[in-house]
């Protein structure tokens, strides 16, 4: 039941996007049609549930005050946390640099359409996001797991939801100066007050 | 009449091709075809069975609204001379109901109307396009969807909201992807929090004059903390379905929902399918709750659901709205029962909010536009499928 209500709350109610607006850049940027979009969403969600649980064991059996203690008593003072950005971001990079040859050597097209913003998953701050906000809330392994995949879903079910009212938005007389990413920001900000809905649920 | 087009005619010219005013132009045909029936016809044939346009449309809307805004006007003085003990019974003091009614009501009328159309007419003109009627229906909305306490500058400061950043930065009407009326709402609701958030008294008039011991609950914060007990000991189940309790103006009464829903399915603006799917998730969702026994709204069945608060005006008026809903006619049986599913689930498990159904049609809202792509790639799929057999 605890996992239950950690994914509802990393994907709807702490919503990565539409809660933090971490993950803009892409979130923005990526959102121009329903079939990229779901592309990237599920890239993000493929990243969070890898790095957060891999992190999580880098971080506990590498970097936490007295992790070295078995090696000998000496070390036990030893605390790392300091490296936690360097060393998540490196995690989240060469996951990174996988997940692009898979795609190149399985969907090609998908490749092509994402350009740079594959690469730019590195420094998508969702997901670096994701790794912080589970060091920070003590979840455990299995725990961080599910949130990982949890607030993935949350970004993908967003970009996904922007991306279908922008392919609608062609046909409309926007303004022209709020045409592009200037209405995508007023959708997200609408978008934000509609998933406001679920702020304040406690399981 | 002969007056009126007198004077247009006369005023005419300065707006044709070439006029002083040529820039007004699409304000003044606004005003004529308002009063007017357009004098151009069609010269070649044409395949139009039925001439409705979005005038007709929108008229019709604010039709089906008449009788929630008159019960509404009249609920506004019942609840605040029942609050004031001087006609408690409901058959006494009809008059002095109404006129109290009107008294509060036609201001925030006026006002919703005054800015949103005073916004609508200079977009129009500014970006040269014609004025359109979807403004006839938010107008009348805004202020039914509005406790009757609510001051009159917030309702034209949710207007301007509403009608900028929900409608016209969009392009206007029939472009907008959130219902306008529920923008303006959920910003006050979140701007102005102590105003709508519905634990304070919702009965218009100075409240240093109520009776003592009045407490003006709401039927929902009454269920929410006792029950289905407390429930039935302040409000019977015949003043929750025709209305006589405390709510926002126009949502109370079911009798007047129910006849504007009829008049909507009839003239077949409004979709039965959304309205039905929404209700049916509603009451699917409150059974479930019953039935589990969760504690806030202990026992309270799924009929007494359906009568408190603003379910079924949401229902009929706000969730069937063609602009934001899902356009498919199966992703508009998705929409509807989701928002169903959704609205409970905020209004019973959600102590943050008192109400569920302006935030889940928003949340909806937000999504419909997905349904659609869904439904949509998938009937473009079946149909690849059968034509390369």
């Amino acid at each position: 039941m605890e996992l239950v209500n950690i994914f509802i709350r990393s994907a709807f109610i702490e919503n990565m996007v539409l809660a933090y607006f971490l993950g803009m850049c892409s979130f923005l940027a990526v959102s121009k049609s329903v079939k990229t979009a779901t592309g990237l969403g599920l890239a993000v969600v493929f990243m969070l549930s890898v790095t957060a649980p891999l992190n999580w064991l880098i971080n506990n059996y590498l970097l936490v005050k007295g992790s070295f203690a078995w090696i000998s008593p000496a070390l036990a003072e030893v605390d790392l946390t300091f490296l936690q950005f360097i060393l998540f971001i490196a995690v989240i990079a060469s996951m990174v640099q996988l997940l692009e040859m898979i795609m190149e050597r399985f969907f090609p097209p998908l490749y092509s359409a994402l350009g740079i913003f594959l690469p730019l998953i590195t420094v998508n701050c969702a997901i670096l996001g994701g790794s912080l906000f589970m060091i920070e809330r003590q979840l455990s392994l299995d725990e961080s797991v599910v949130y990982g995949v949890g607030s993935g879903f949350g970004f993908l079910l967003a970009i996904v939801a922007l991306a279908a009212i922008r392919e609608k938005l062609r046909y409309s007389n926007v303004p022209a100066p709020l045409r592009g990413l200037g209405i995508a920001f007023i959708i997200t900000g609408l978008m934000g007050l509609a998933f406001m809905s679920f702020a304040g649920i406690t399981l | 009449m002969k007056v009126i087009r007198g004077l247009l005619d006369q005023a005419k010219p300065h707006f044709t091709k070439g006029g002083k005013l040529e820039k007004f132009h699409y304000a003044y045909d606004a005003f004529e075809t308002f009063l007017f029936v357009p004098g151009e016809t069609t010269t070649e044939g044409t395949h139009i069975k039925d001439g409705i346009d979005l005038k007709r449309t929108m008229f019709t809307v604010v039709v089906a609204l008449l009788p929630c805004l008159l019960f509404g006007i009249w609920n506004v003085g019942h609840q605040h001379y029942a609050a004031t003990g001087e006609f408690a019974a409901l058959s006494s003091g009809f008059v002095e109901k109404l006129l109290f009614g009107l008294l509060v009501v036609l201001p925030m009328l006026a006002v919703s109307y005054g800015v949103g159309l005073t916004i609508e007419f200079a977009f129009a003109i500014f970006r040269d396009h014609p004025v359109n009627e979807g403004f006839l229906v938010s107008g009348i909305l805004i202020p039914l969807i509005m406790p009757p306490t609510v001051p009159l500058w917030m309702i034209g400061l949710a207007t301007a909201f509403a009608v900028v950043i929900g409608k016209e930065a969009f392009g206007g009407t029939g472009m907008n992807i959130l219902n306008v009326a529920l923008v303006a709402r959920v910003f006050l609701f979140f701007a102005y929090p102590p105003y709508m958030a519905g634990d304070a008294v919702w009965v218009a008039g100075d409240p240093s004059r109520f009776v003592d011991g009045y407490s003006g609950a709401t039927p929902l914060a009454v269920a929410y903390s006792g029950g289905l007990t407390a429930l039935d000991q302040s409000y019977s189940l015949e003043n929750l379905f025709w209305g006589v309790i405390p709510g926002s103006i126009g949502e109370t009464s079911v009798v007047a929902i129910g006849l504007g829903a009829l008049l909507l399915i009839v003239t077949g603006i409004g979709s039965w399918r959304i309205m039905g799917s929404v209700i049916a998730g509603a009451a699917a969702t409150a059974l479930l709750f019953q039935v589990t026994g969760i504690q806030p709204y202990s026992g309270v069945p799924p009929h007494y659901h359906l009568l408190m608060g603003s379910v079924l005006f949401a229902a009929v008026f706000m969730a069937t709205d063609p602009a934001t809903a899902a356009q498919t006619q199966p992703g508009k049986y998705v929409y509807g029962l989701l928002i169903g599913i959704t609205g409970m689930i905020i209004r019973v498990l959600n102590p943050a909010y008192p109400e569920g159904w302006m935030l889940a049609i928003l949340l909806l809202n937000v999504f419909a536009p997905l349904i659609d792509h869904w439904f949509i790639s998938a009937n473009m799929k079946r149909r690849n499928a059968r034509a390369l057999q």
